[in-house]
């Protein structure tokens, strides 16, 4: 791999609290290594900000390895930058060139309000794992793990989407701010697993109404969701989302 | 001398003794109660959720935006139980006797036996709130190997058992927030701890949003807050990782434990330059498949794929047949440091080994073809098959490693390196997670009891679960049974003005101090000296020279440091200030713990007191004992210790040969 370095234009949201407006602050940064995820390359910019004085650029990041869902940057109009089944703070900068212009923006959406430059509030979610995405079981009622056979493709299934992050990138993504994915890889994790069976048609119930309830848009199955989804949760789950809730509404006994 | 409370009796009968007469809380007391719980990993979430679930009143604080970023998350490869599913010979007592072992005789017997006994319990726990662990085809649980342990008991969820075991807690978590039984306070640190009479009473947090100081009272305090491992700046751990809560406990009062006690990770993706801001982790799970080698001659600059299987020196194989590429994590670091040092280090920097998967993908391949019957397959075929079946054990992991370094590594080998990882050390406890300070808890990595000088693989996810869901809530019932007398106490009593008014005049003097160099730049060269000084090998002058440098660091972090912004809105450089200023007096007291160690035992690895051939060099008869290190003033502590008893184990020198 070869490596360089590059000088870049960063055109960068600033928005000191979520009272005030917000505007585009333009800063260079140079000899940037390709080596570099693209958060060190913002901990370069902060470092220069503070040594000019100026408050560096407040943005959520926590793990760096692209599990724990805290990153959460809109890179050149995508969540998440340019690359596929990525997170921000797996992004690295061999992804740009020497004079580039990258421009940065916080998550937008109403369920998401700005707290400070690119950093969101993103409770809503947690509001909506309370509203039933859990299966209500007490620690030590549980029976011995393997009394309980799963068909390997259903486990498979429900990891699959169990591996969604909570980043929000999907939110961000689509044109109506829809928390769809989101919601649908919770639903099917649990949906397909035998343990989530009695609670399965409330938890959907529940969870759909708390998710309009915040503010969240409708979704017109663009898929931009499932194009931007650092876990590639996939668009099928979506479809498993709108059956559990149909058989759920019809049903007479919840 | 430290009192552990260990119940008296067999080893095997303890657990359930104490259970068995241990105090109870009846349900409107339970009411009552309130149970402050900072940090809401592994550890904080299912306590939180259990105590929840009890009926105590529960407050929950993360610094996190979401109780589930906490960064148990990062955890990849298994959490090990007893539960011989495998029929390979496992059982309660061969997991106590691992970890004791793993832990080179450095752990309290009693909580790692209990341990090794609720450790079946976790796996029931979580598949019944739906934790998707790896399934055979047959529907039942899949284990896999991890290093030290010759059984397969480890459980996963791919390369994602952190994640998915950290959901069902928060899950959990959530569900209890649901019903009113917990509140949650995320964006929140906690900065002191309040003490009424000798006992904790509550905690001084501060808003990250609002920048407002919070007082917070609880009948106890229980912090789960993870481990210290960014004390050198770079390690796997998060960013945001830090001591704070431990160390503010400590200053009130609270014995802090073996903390020179530190994992270095064998298999970690090489510094690639000055900007790294931290180090990622590959799972040891690859250590089942992979090999790991360098080139048999010296400064060899041939790529990888170039150099011929008979100039290659699978130097862990050869040290440790046994055992081979799963020695415990301190053996194969060492064994890491110790190539490159003598000059056969591969890549740019020289300070990496390889960790190859070719031989693996053949054998797979090899396997796969036989399954379907394809006889003559060619080489290319059965690599291709192979390759299919390591991207179903470790696609996340491989796809991780190619884009931090751009390179295939189905196509050339891993470089890797071992980083700081996990800290062994942290809040002394007794028996019932008790800290020196009543009504004050430690859990999960924040404590020191179960991994004694080195902790085995799948293991932490172990203990976090094992203290948060079935330890604490009998314990702190204990502790509680004899609160309810004792009605909450306003916010308003002295002792909180008091604590509240500290944070608050340290926060204003960070601020005032308005000097030329950045909170990060004290905090790399803090991890320098760390790293250098303190980390895979120390010796007595240089961990002596540390701890002058340290004392200098400060003086000048103190008289020095810029922090931009105001107090009182989200402020990111002000809340790494008050890390930083804890990781620094830390560091100052892992090195004096470094230096009060005359003898070599799992990752602490001091070079004068080592083997003829490089192995560690205990000294039980001198040190077999914690190191629990009580806090009297700026520089200066009190060694406290509590002796280890071995009562069913003898501990004889670690042999993986």
């Amino acid at each position: 791999m070869e490596h360089y370095h590059m000088n870049l234009n960063l055109k960068v949201w600033r928005q000191k609290n979520s009272n005030t407006k917000g505007d585009f602050k333009t800063y260079q940064v140079k000899n940037i290594s390709s080596e570099m995820s693209f958060l060190e390359m913002f901990d370069v910019l902060n470092e220069q900000l503070i040594s000019e004085g100026e408050e560096p650029v407040a943005f959520d990041h926590d793990c760096r390895e692209g599990i724990c869902g805290m990153c959460s940057m809109y890179i050149n109009g995508k969540p998440h930058g340019p690359w596929q089944a990525n997170t921000t703070c797996q992004l690295h900068m061999r992804a740009f060139k020497d004079g580039d212009t990258i421009v940065v923006e916080p998550w937008r959406a109403n369920a998401f309000p700005v707290i400070k430059d690119l950093t969101v509030d993103r409770t809503s979610f947690d509001r909506i794992i309370q509203a039933g995405g859990y299966i209500s079981v007490n620690t030590g009622n549980a029976v011995d793990g393997n009394a309980l056979p799963i068909n390997k493709d259903n486990a498979d299934n429900s990891f699959a989407a169990a591996m969604c992050i909570g980043c929000g990138a999907c939110v961000a993504a689509c044109k109506n701010s829809s928390a769809m994915l989101f919601l649908s890889a919770k639903v099917s994790h649990l949906a397909l697993l035998p343990q989530g069976e009695p609670e399965r048609k409330t938890r959907v119930l529940n969870m759909v109404a708390q998710m309009d309830k915040e503010g969240f848009g409708a979704c017109t199955n663009t898929g931009a969701c499932e194009a931007t989804c650092p876990k590639e949760i996939s668009l099928t789950n979506i479809a498993r989302l709108n059956a559990e809730y149909l058989s759920a509404s019809l049903s007479a006994e919840k | 001398m430290l009192n552990a409370k260990i119940p008296t009796g067999p080893l095997e009968n303890k657990w359930a003794e104490y259970k068995g007469h241990c105090k109870l809380v009846n349900p409107a007391n339970k009411r009552k109660l309130e149970v402050i719980v900072v940090g809401t990993g592994l550890a904080g979430a299912s306590a939180a959720a259990s105590l929840g679930e009890l009926g105590y009143k529960v407050k929950a604080f993360c610094f996190q935006d979401s109780p589930r970023r906490a960064h148990s998350i990062a955890a990849q490869g298994g959490i090990n139980a007893a539960k011989n599913y495998q029929n390979d010979g496992d059982s309660v007592f061969r997991l106590f006797y691992d970890t004791i072992k793993g832990g080179d005789y450095r752990a309290r017997e009693a909580n790692v036996h209990r341990l090794a006994e609720v450790s079946a319990n976790i796996i029931d726990q979580c598949v019944a709130q739906g934790v998707p662990f790896a399934r055979e085809y047959g529907g039942l649980l899949s284990n896999r190997s991890f290093g030290g342990t010759q059984v397969q008991r480890t459980f996963y969820a791919a390369g994602q058992t952190g994640q998915q075991l950290l959901i069902g807690a928060y899950q959990a978590l959530e569900r209890q927030v649901a019903l009113g039984n917990v509140t949650m306070y995320s964006r929140h640190e906690m900065l002191e701890v309040v003490t009424i009479d000798g006992k904790a009473r509550g905690i001084i947090a501060r808003d990250l949003v609002s920048g407002k100081l919070e007082r917070h009272f609880g009948h106890a305090v229980l912090l789960c807050s993870g481990g210290y491992g960014n004390v050198f700046y770079l390690s796997t751990n998060a960013m945001g990782s830090n001591v704070t809560a431990a160390w503010k406990a400590h200053k009130k009062g609270a014995a802090f434990a073996n903390p020179c006690f530190t994992q270095i990770h064998p298999t970690c993706i090489p510094v690639s330059g000055d900007h790294q801001s931290k180090l990622t982790l590959m799972s040891e799970s690859l250590r089942n498949d992979g090999r790991i080698w360098v080139p048999k001659k010296q400064n060899d600059t041939r790529k990888a794929t170039d150099i011929p299987e008979e100039e290659r020196d699978y130097y862990l194989e050869r040290r440790y047949p046994a055992f081979g590429n799963l020695v415990p994590r301190d053996v194969a670091s060492r064994a890491a440091k110790e190539r490159c040092d003598a000059g056969y280090g591969v890549g740019s920097s020289k300070q990496a080994v390889y960790l190859d998967y070719a031989d693996a993908i053949l054998r797979y391949g090899k396997i796969e073809a036989g399954k379907q019957g394809k006889v003559n397959a060619s080489q290319e075929e059965i690599i291709a098959l192979g390759k299919e079946v390591v991207k179903a054990k470790y696609g996340n992991l491989f796809d991780m490693y190619e884009k931090i370094t751009g390179e295939n590594p189905y196509e050339v080998p891993m470089r890797i390196y071992p980083a700081v990882h996990y800290t062994m050390g942290g809040l002394w406890v007794d028996y019932e997670l008790q800290t020196t300070v009543p009504g004050l808890y430690a859990l999960g990595e924040a404590n020191f009891s179960d991994h004694g000088a080195n902790r085995l693989g799948a293991s932490a996810l172990m203990q976090g679960l094992a203290d948060g869901y079935f330890v604490i809530p009998y314990t702190l019932g204990n502790y509680l049974a004899d609160e309810i007398y004792n009605k909450s106490i306003e916010t308003s009593h002295p002792a909180f003005e008091e604590a509240e008014k500290a944070v608050s005049d340290r926060i204003h003097q960070l601020m005032s101090i308005k000097g030329k160099q950045s909170v990060e730049s004290f905090h790399k060269r803090l991890g320098k000296i760390m790293w250098d000084k303190c980390g895979m090998a120390r010796n007595k002058e240089g961990l002596e020279q540390a701890i002058k440098e340290i004392q200098a660091l400060k003086k000048e972090f103190w008289s020095d440091v810029r922090i931009p912004g105001e107090i009182n809105e989200m402020n990111t450089e002000l809340d790494k200030a008050n890390r930083v200023a804890d990781f620094i007096e830390l560091g100052e007291l892992m090195c004096i713990d470094a230096l009060n160690r005359n003898e070599s035992c799992g990752g602490h690895f001091r070079e004068e007191f080592q083997t003829p051939d490089g192995e560690a060099l205990r000294d039980d008869a001198g040190y077999m004992y914690v190191a629990a290190w009580e806090f009297k003033g700026e520089h200066q502590w009190d060694l406290l210790k509590e002796t280890l008893n071995y009562d069913v184990i003898k501990p004889t020198q670690r042999n993986y040969k």
